[in-house]
C-alpha cells in the first residue's frame, strides 16, 4: 500500500524535471532533446498503466504532499476517473512524442518544443492528479501558458494572430475559474476538494453553488471549447505545429475542460437538475453547430478543429446525460476521440510535410504515393464518423442508446443527425485528398519518415481494437472504475477522507 | 457588502475593455484590470473585523488575524497573470512587426 | 567624453544608478535569504534582484547589462533555479513524502531554521531573478528588431 502510494508525485515530477533538464543540457546537443522527450513520455505511460492496476487493487489513493494530512495539506488523489484520464493524457503524448522526432526536424530550435511540450504534460497531468483546487488552478494555468506558446510557435502572421485570440480568451476563462475558487474559498473556509464536498454537502444546496457552477461552466467550458465558447478553437489549433494540434485537440481540452468540469461539478458540488439540463443543452448545441461548421472547410486542419467541437459535445452529452450508461458511453467516447483526433491531426501533419499544403482542392490520389497516411486516415476517418467495426462506432452507439433510454429521444435524433454529416464530412476529404487522380506536381511526393508512420499506425491499431476495451474482464477495471467515480457523486468526499487515517 | 460589489464592477469593467476595444495593448490591460478585480476580491474575502496582519514575531502575541492563506493564493495568481502577460505582449509584438498595426479589426486574416 | 557615454541616459541617471544599483541588489539577497522569518521570500527578492539589472540596463544601455548578465547566462540560471527546487522536493523522499521538510527546523526567528524553506527561496529567487530579466530582455531586444 505504501509503495503503491508513492508513485503518484512522479506524475507532475518526470515531465517537469525533463522540461527542465531539456532547457539545461541539450541546447548544443542536436539528439538529446528527442531522447528526453522520449524517454519521459514512455516512463509515464508505464506508470499510468501501473497507476490503473493498483487502483483496482487499493481502491482511491491519497498521497499527502510533505506529510501535512489531508485537510490542511495539498493532497494528490489517484483513482479510477483520475488513473483512465492519465492514461490517455500520456499514451497521446508518448505517440506524439515519437512523431515529433522527425516532424519537428524543419524548425530550428527543438529543445523550445520539447521544454514547452514537457511543460504542458506537466500541467495536464497535474490537473488530472491533484486534490486541491488552487493547485488545479495552478496546473491548468501552467499547461495553458505553455499552449499558449506553442501555438505561436511557427512566429508566422497566422499562428501569432490564432496565438493572441486563444491566450486572451483563455486567460479571460481562467479567470472566471479563479473566481469560482474564490467564491468557494470563502463559503467553505477550505481548499481540499473532498473537504470542499463533505462542508457542501452539509450545508445544503443555495445560490452560491449554483452561481459557482455557473462560473465553472463558463471557465472550464471555455477551456473544452464548447458551443459559446468556442471561437478560439478553430483558430488555434490548426495553427500549431501538427504534434500540437494532436495534443491540443486529442487531449488538452479534454484533461483541462472535460476533466476538470467533470470533476467539480459531479464530485464537488454535486450535480442537480438545472446544471445537468444545461450541460446537456450545451453539449448538443456544440455537437451539431459544430458539425454544421466543419462540413463548409476546405482547410484540412480547420476542418478536423471543427470536428473537435463537435465530438466534445457528444462527451459532455453522455455525461450530462447522468445515467451509469450515459456516464459510460462518454468517457469511453473521450478516449476514442483522443485516439482517433489526434491520428487524424498527426495525418494532415504528414500530408503538409510531405505536399505543403493543407487546402483539400489541392490534394488528390495522394493515396498511391502515401499508402500508410491514407489508410490510417482512412481508418480514423471511418472511426470518428461511426462505421461499425471500429471504436467510435461503440462509443457513440453506447451514447445513443443511453439518451434513448434515459427518456431523452429528442438528444438521441441530433446525436445520430451529427453522426451522419460527420460522415459525409469525412467522405469528403478521402475523396479530395486521398482518392481521385493524382494531380502532376504531386507526382514527386514520397512517404513520410519511418517515426512518424510507425506512431501513426499504432494509432490506427488503438482505433480498430479500441471496441475490445468494452469487454467484460477489460471493461470494470478500466472504464467502469472510471465511470463509478463519475457515478457515486459527492460521495467522493467519504472515500478520498475515509482512505486517509 | 458595497466593497465587494465594487471588486465585481471592476472585473466587469475589465471584462468590457477586453470586449469592446479595437486596440490589442487596450485588451491586454483589460484582462490584466479584470485580473487585479479578480485578486483583490480574493484578499477581500480574507478580511476579519479588526483583524491584523498574520506575521508572528517573537514580541507579540496576535488574538484577532487576517486570514493568511488567500494572500499566498493571491501571490501565486499573480506570478501565473505574470507569465501569461508577458507572453500576450510579446505576442502583440510580434503582431506588430508582421501586421504593422495593433488594429483587430485590421487583423483578420483568420476566417470561417 | 567616452564613446561609452553616448548609450543610456543622461550622466545624472547614470551616476545615480552606479549608486544605488548595488544596494538593490543587497536588498534583493536580504529578502531572500530573510523569507522564513520576515515578509518577503523567493518570488520577491527574486524580482528585485531582477529589477537592479533592467535599472542597469536602463541607464547604461542593453549592451553594459548584458556583459554582466548574458541571455544564455540568464536561461542556464533559469533551468537551474527550478531544477534546483525539484532537487530539494524529490530530496524529500528520504523521509517518506515528497517535498517533505527533511531537515532540522531549528529555532523559530533565527536566520539558520525552518529547514528546507531557506533552499527553496534560494531556488525560486534564481528561478525568478532570472526569467524575468529574460523576459525583460526578450522584450527589449524584439523592440530593436523591429524598429530597424
Amino acid at each position: 500500500m505504501t509503495g503503491a502510494v508513492n508513485i503518484i508525485p512522479f506524475f507532475v515530477v518526470i515531465p517537469l524535471a525533463g522540461a527542465f533538464l531539456t532547457a539545461l543540457l541539450a541546447k548544443k546537443i542536436k539528439w538529446l532533446p528527442d531522447i528526453i522527450g522520449s524517454v519521459t513520455t514512455l516512463a509515464l505511460l508505464a506508470i499510468s498503466i501501473l497507476s490503473i492496476f493498483k487502483v483496482n487493487a487499493y481502491g482511491a489513493l491519497v498521497y499527502s504532499v510533505g506529510g501535512w494530512k489531508l485537510p490542511i495539506g495539498i493532497a494528490m488523489v489517484l483513482d479510477g476517473f483520475s488513473s483512465f484520464v492519465l492514461v490517455t493524457v500520456n499514451l497521446i503524448a508518448f505517440i506524439v512524442g515519437i512523431y515529433a522526432v522527425n516532424y519537428m526536424e524543419r524548425f530550428t530550435s527543438k529543445w523550445k518544443f520539447y521544454t514547452l511540450f514537457l511543460l504542458m504534460l506537466a500541467g495536464m497531468n497535474g490537473v488530472v492528479i491533484t486534490g486541491d483546487l488552487f493547485n488545479l488552478f495552478v496546473f491548468l494555468e501552467i499547461a495553458s501558458v505553455a499552449s499558449y506558446a506553442l501555438v505561436a510557435f511557427g512566429t508566422e502572421k497566422h499562428e501569432l494572430e490564432a496565438a493572441f485570440k486563444y491566450a486572451a480568451m483563455s486567460t479571460v476563462g481562467s479567470l472566471f475559474v479563479l473566481l469560482g475558487i474564490a467564491f468557494l474559498y470563502s463559503f467553505t473556509s477550505t481548499l481540499n476538494m473532498a473537504d470542499m464536498a463533505r462542508v457542501l454537502t452539509q450545508k445544503g444546496a443555495n445560490n452560491i453553488t449554483v452561481m459557482v457552477s455557473v462560473l465553472f461552466i463558463m471557465g472550464f467550458g471555455l477551456k473544452a471549447a464548447l458551443v459559446p465558447f468556442h471561437a478560439w478553437l478553430p483558430d488555434a489549433h490548426p495553427s500549431a505545429p501538427a504534434p500540437i494540434s494532436a495534443m491540443l485537440s486529442g487531449v488538452l481540452i479534454k484533461s483541462l475542460g472535460i476533466y476538470a468540469l467533470c470533476r467539480i461539478i459531479y464530485n464537488v458540488i454535486g450535480i442537480t437538475a438545472p446544471v445537468a439540463s444545461a450541460l446537456l443543452v450545451l453539449g448538443t448545441l456544440s455537437m451539431v453547430v459544430g458539425v454544421f461548421l466543419a462540413i463548409g472547410q476546405w482547410d484540412l486542419k480547420r476542418l478536423l478543429a471543427y470536428h473537435s467541437i463537435s465530438q466534445i459535445g457528444y462527451v459532455i452529452l453522455g455525461i450530462a446525460l447522468g445515467t451509469p450508461l450515459g456516464i459510460f458511453g462518454g468517457l469511453f467516447h473521450l478516449f476514442n476521440h483522443s485516439v482517433f483526433k489526434s491520428l487524424l491531426f498527426l495525418n494532415s501533419g504528414a500530408v503538409e510535410y510531405s505536399t505543403g499544403t493543407r487546402d483539400l482542392k489541392k490534394m488528390g490520389g495522394l493515396m498511391g504515393k502515401m499508402p500508410v497516411t491514407g489508410g490510417t486516415n482512412l481508418v480514423a476517418s471511418m472511426s470518428i464518423a461511426g462505421i461499425p467495426p471500429f471504436n467510435g462506432f461503440w462509443s457513440k452507439l453506447i451514447i445513443i442508446i443511453a439518451a434513448v433510454q434515459a427518456g431523452k429521444p429528442w438528444f438521441a435524433f441530433w446525436a445520430v443527425l451529427a453522426s451522419l454529416l460527420t460522415l459525409a464530412s469525412f467522405t469528403k476529404v478521402m475523396k479530395y485528398a486521398f482518392f481521385g487522380t493524382l494531380k502532376e506536381k504531386w507526382n514527386k511526393v514520397k512517404e513520410v519518415p519511418v517515426f512518424m508512420k510507425v506512431s501513426m499506425l499504432a494509432l490506427a491499431l488503438i482505433c480498430v481494437i479500441g471496441g475490445a476495451l468494452l469487454i467484460s474482464g477489460v471493461n470494470e477495471g478500466f472504464l467502469g472504475s472510471a465511470s463509478n467515480v463519475l457515478i457515486e457523486g459527492t460521495g467522493y468526499a467519504k472515500v478520498i477522507l475515509g482512505s486517509v487515517k | 457588502m458595497g466593497i465587494y460589489l465594487l471588486c465585481l464592477l471592476l472585473f466587469c469593467l475589465g471584462i468590457y475593455c477586453v470586449l469592446r476595444k479595437r486596440n490589442i495593448i487596450k485588451i491586454i490591460i483589460g484582462i490584466i484590470i479584470a485580473e487585479y478585480a479578480v485578486n483583490l476580491f480574493f484578499v477581500l474575502v480574507a478580511y476579519r473585523m479588526n483583524g491584523r496582519a498574520p506575521i508572528l514575531s517573537p514580541d507579540t502575541t496576535i488574538t484577532n488575524m487576517v486570514d493568511p492563506l488567500p494572500h499566498a493564493l493571491v501571490l501565486t495568481a499573480i506570478v501565473i497573470s505574470l507569465a501569461s502577460t508577458a507572453l500576450l505582449v510579446a505576442i502583440a509584438m510580434r503582431i506588430y512587426e508582421k501586421y504593422g498595426t495593433f488594429d483587430i479589426t485590421k487583423i483578420k486574416e483568420l476566417k470561417g | 567624453m567616452s564613446r561609452e557615454h553616448k548609450k543610456g541616459m543622461s550622466l545624472i541617471v547614470k551616476t545615480i544608478t552606479r549608486l544605488t544599483v548595488g544596494l538593490i541588489l543587497l536588498y534583493g539577497i536580504y529578502i531572500i535569504l530573510h523569507g522564513h522569518v520576515s515578509p518577503g521570500g523567493g518570488f520577491a527578492g527574486g524580482v528585485i534582484i531582477a529589477l537592479s539589472f533592467v535599472h542597469l540596463m536602463l541607464a547604461y544601455g542593453k549592451e553594459t547589462a548584458l556583459r554582466k548578465v548574458s541571455r544564455s547566462a540568464a536561461s542556464f540560471f533559469e533551468s537551474v533555479g527550478a531544477t534546483l527546487f525539484l532537487l530539494i522536493a524529490l530530496l524529500g523522499f528520504t523521509g517518506g513524502y515528497f517535498f517533505l521538510n527533511f531537515l532540522g527546523k531549528g529555532e523559530p526567528f533565527k536566520l539558520f531554521s525552518a529547514g528546507i524553506i531557506p533552499l527553496c527561496n534560494i531556488a525560486i529567487s534564481l528561478k525568478v531573478g532570472a526569467g524575468l530579466f529574460a523576459i525583460f530582455v526578450a522584450l527589449v531586444v524584439l523592440n530593436l528588431d523591429s524598429e530597424k
